[in-house]
């Protein structure tokens, strides 16, 4: 059977381990929208959602698109245009929100 | 049980159809290396189109407005089944590099699915905002949903074609499960665990994010 299969290749994980990983996911999207409806945690609302967002994608990228077991070149390539892009998002929000007196 | 699916490969039944690696400089595929560049770009696209979204969301002078329409519940739903469309594609690649047909074909129709029924989500999303009164036209909220929404909603369905022809060509047994036809089904699925991240960040930033 499929669960009796080995790992085809070192560090990339069998089936069950992908199961484990889209069940994580999923837990964490349930959480994300719970905390979304509770008023309590209004004031730490932003920061648990970014930090569960960050969670879900980098669970995403190592096991899913193998960036764990591959090369670390591929990381290389992908990682720094995606850190260019978060400046790029994170600068103008600040600009055009926090600073729009330079923005605006 | 044996894996009764597998297809017979060139380098012998059963044994495992590792992605082709050619001799190359850097000794890696150069398909799958531009591929993550490409991706690498990308990050930068929809990153302009994030930041456009999240300076403009509140600037709007007419409604309607994102607290009116955004439905997150709905909108759980189409990402849930979006992550759950990625576990089928790491499953189905799975499956194709290890000479499984079975499990290879079944993988990618769940992917298709999945895509094609969060499409569906996203069409209802777009008619019901447009009959509140939402269009492109309307807000500098609906230009800048619509233009993230809809890229994004343009890559899910570039993703369900690909891997539609790619599970054509692997039902029909035009390739057999050979190194070649698992690298293409690699470089599918890298593409739609992209599409599947970029949504993580839409959905955190645009729906949850008020």
């Amino acid at each position: 059977m499929a669960e009796h299969h080995e790992a085809h290749e070192a560090g990339h994980m069998t089936w069950r381990g992908y199961v484990l990983i889209g069940i994580i996911l999923t837990v964490i999207t349930g959480v994300e929208v719970a905390i979304f409806y509770i008023p309590a945690l209004a004031a730490v609302l932003v920061p648990t959602l970014l930090v569960l967002s960050a969670t879900k994608f980098i669970l995403v990228v190592l096991f899913y698109m193998h960036l764990k077991a591959d090369s670390p070149i591929f990381s290389r390539v992908f990682f720094g245009p995606m850190v260019l892009a978060v400046f790029v998002v994170v600068g103008l929000v600040i600009l055009f929100k926090v600073l729009p007196e330079y923005g605006g | 049980m044996e894996n009764t699916a597998a297809m017979p490969a060139p380098h012998g039944h059963g044994e495992p159809a590792h992605a082709a690696h050619p001799p190359t400089a850097t000794g890696l595929s150069t398909w799958k290396l531009g591929f993550w560049i490409f991706m690498g770009s990308e990050t930068l696209f929809f990153g302009t189109l994030i930041s456009t979204y999240m300076v403009y969301k509140h600037e709007s002078v007419t409604g309607p407005f994102p607290t009116d329409l955004l439905d997150i519940p709905l909108t759980s739903v189409s990402t849930f089944v979006l992550l759950m469309s990625s576990l089928a594609m790491v499953i189905a690649l799975d499956g194709f590099q290890r000479n499984d047909r079975r499990m290879g074909l079944g993988g990618l129709m769940g992917v298709i699915i999945l895509g094609a029924g969060f499409l569906g989500f996203q069409a209802y999303e777009f008619t019901h905002f447009y009959h509140e009164g939402l269009t492109l036209q309307t807000n500098l909220f609906g230009s800048s949903f619509f233009v993230l929404t809809g890229f994004h909603g343009a890559h899910v369905t570039i993703g369900v074609i690909w891997l539609l022809i790619l599970w054509i060509e692997s039902f029909r047994g035009r390739f057999a499960v050979t190194n070649e036809h698992a690298l293409k089904v690699e470089i599918a699925g890298l593409y739609w665990h992209f599409v599947d991240i970029v949504w993580i960040a839409i959905f955190t930033l645009i729906y949850l994010i008020e």
